[in-house]
């Protein structure tokens, strides 16, 4: 078969441009994440994601709506972990922990109660980008515009805040007000990301297209556009070889990102060592 | 109308008092020195002068404005103690940092103010990449690229050589003196900041003492603080930095 023939199947296009879309908005919010030290939200959200899957599907939304429908528990799920980090009295990743383990326990009971082992549930835990509906894509779509819309119009803001935070609010940066918006959007991405990589790599698509692009950083702006090039790059590349060589798409898309990763790592290490 | 107005201003850090009955103000054009030991609550002064923390009690006003409705942030340039953490994998660069919140780029002005600080050469360069020194030279030429009315510096030339150091308080003296920019400089260096400020505040806590440094220097109270060689010393200090300068 034609490589270029795979690009005719309605689903594999629903993918690639849902894995593009999901991918800018992960790797434009990881640099934010992991930057600030919050790099394991994206674990803490998936883990309440899980949890608000299980009491959609306990309550019987069909799962064309699942996505739309794990989205308000798991902005509730963020919104505690702003207000647990911001007490100051608890640290960002125990506040992530907290957050991460009521989600786990709370899927893993309501698997129980609805009867055992839920296959629809445990599906979510892998993903499967090849399976996007329209209405996800719809959801894909405008979260993309939003996050775009968001890191442009309030970059002096992101920036000053990721640099220090105290400094900003010493600038009249309504530190709160941003704070929010990261980790409400970050929600949004979680849920999506799910639909790429699964619950249990949806983390990887925050952080590493990030930490890549960290390596080669020259300025912000640059760091920023490289991240989102190598999100793409991994996903274009994941749907791909996922689908030729019927591998699962989610965890190929992440070992394309880790490849990427090494890649630049090794390239860093011999351009010092030749210098 | 005072640059800074802080009335009865209590800040607690878990139920302790870090500051209590605060008050003071500094009129424009100023060069205020605050000092104090350790731990006596100069940075949280700052800080709630600033809005970063929400004191228990009191009042503070920045150009006659209460600080919940003060708006003119670009009126203040301000120089943390230490980033709180500053990370070293940060991509931004000098030139990045030094214009960060800048309504509008100004490469005249940016270049000028990256030379004053000597730091022209780095402008590109990552922050993280940089020595402490010159992260603190880039800090420094941020806050003054805004040509604000106040300056507030928390320990702003521990991290600077001799030379920087003296380059950075020569500059904000003429910013006081010829523009009319109003100075606040937390140091521990008491001798030093005599010669540059034409107030003081001792902190511990509490206002311990706020007039000149001429009055420093012949308060019994201070001499009861201080005992009467340590007075002398700092005070000599700083006649030899005035002879020598």
């Amino acid at each position: 078969m034609d490589l270029f023939e795979i690009f005719n199947y309605g689903f594999v296009q629903r993918a690639m441009m849902a894995g593009i879309l999901i991918a800018s908005v992960s790797a434009l919010l990881g640099m934010f994440l992991v930057l600030r030290r919050f790099s394991l939200i994206g674990d803490g959200l998936a883990h309440a994601t899980f949890g608000s899957v299980a009491v959609v599907l306990l309550i019987g939304i069909s799962p064309l709506y699942v996505t739309l429908a794990a989205l308000p528990l798991v902005i509730i799920s963020s919104l505690a972990i702003y207000k647990l980090t911001s007490s100051r009295k608890i640290n960002a990743d125990a506040a992530i922990g907290i957050v991460s383990s009521v989600g786990i326990a709370a899927g893993i009971i309501l698997a129980s109660l609805s009867g055992g082992f839920n296959v629809d549930l445990f599906s979510y835990l892998f993903g499967n980008i090849l399976t996007v509906n329209n209405t996800e894509l719809l959801l894909s779509f405008i979260v993309f515009v939003m996050v775009l819309a968001v890191v442009i119009y309030f970059y002096d803001d992101l920036f000053a805040v990721t640099f220090d935070q105290e400094l900003a609010q010493s600038m009249g940066v309504k530190t709160r007000r941003i704070n929010v918006i990261l980790f409400l959007l970050t929600a949004v991405a979680a849920v999506l990301a799910m639909k790429v990589a699964g619950i249990m790599l949806v983390s990887a698509l925050l952080i590493l297209p990030a930490l890549t692009a960290l390596q080669l950083s020259v300025s912000f702006k640059t760091t920023m556009m490289v991240a989102v090039g190598f999100s793409i790059l991994a996903v274009v590349c994941g749907i791909i070889f996922a689908f030729v060589l019927n591998l699962p798409a989610g965890a190929t898309i992440v070992l394309f990102n880790i490849c990427f990763l090494l890649m630049v790592f090794a390239a860093k290490k011999l351009s010092i060592l030749r210098r | 109308m005072p640059i800074i107005h802080v009335e009865d201003l209590t800040f607690r850090y878990d139920g302790m008092d870090a500051i209590s009955d605060i008050t003071f103000a500094v009129e424009k054009g100023i060069y205020m020195g605050i000092v104090g030991p350790n731990g006596s609550g100069k940075s949280t002064l700052i800080k709630n002068i600033l809005g970063i923390l929400q004191p228990e009690q009191g009042r503070v006003e920045l150009f006659g404005k209460s600080i919940a409705h003060f708006r003119q942030w670009e009126k203040i340039g301000y120089l943390p103690q230490r980033l709180s953490a500053l990370n070293a994998h940060f991509p931004g660069t000098v030139e990045e940092i030094v214009q960060m919140g800048l309504p509008k780029r100004d490469s005249v002005m940016l270049r000028r103010t990256l030379e004053m600080m000597a730091i022209a050469h780095l402008a590109s360069r990552l922050i993280g990449e940089l020595s402490y020194g010159e992260q603190q030279r880039a800090m420094l030429a941020r806050a003054l690229m805004r040509r604000p009315e106040l300056l507030i510096f928390d320990e702003p030339t521990t991290a600077l050589d001799p030379e920087t150091r003296e380059i950075f308080y020569s500059l904000t003296q003429e910013m006081s003196r010829m523009d009319g920019t109003t100075v606040i400089l937390i140091t521990h260096d008491i001798g030093v900041i005599g010669q540059y400020a034409q107030n003081l505040l001792y902190l511990d806590k509490k206002v311990i003492f706020l007039g000149t440094f001429k009055d420093f220097c012949s308060s019994r109270d201070m001499t009861g603080l201080f005992g009467p060689t340590s007075q002398h010393i700092i005070c000599h200090q700083h006649d030899q930095i005035r002879s020598n300068g």
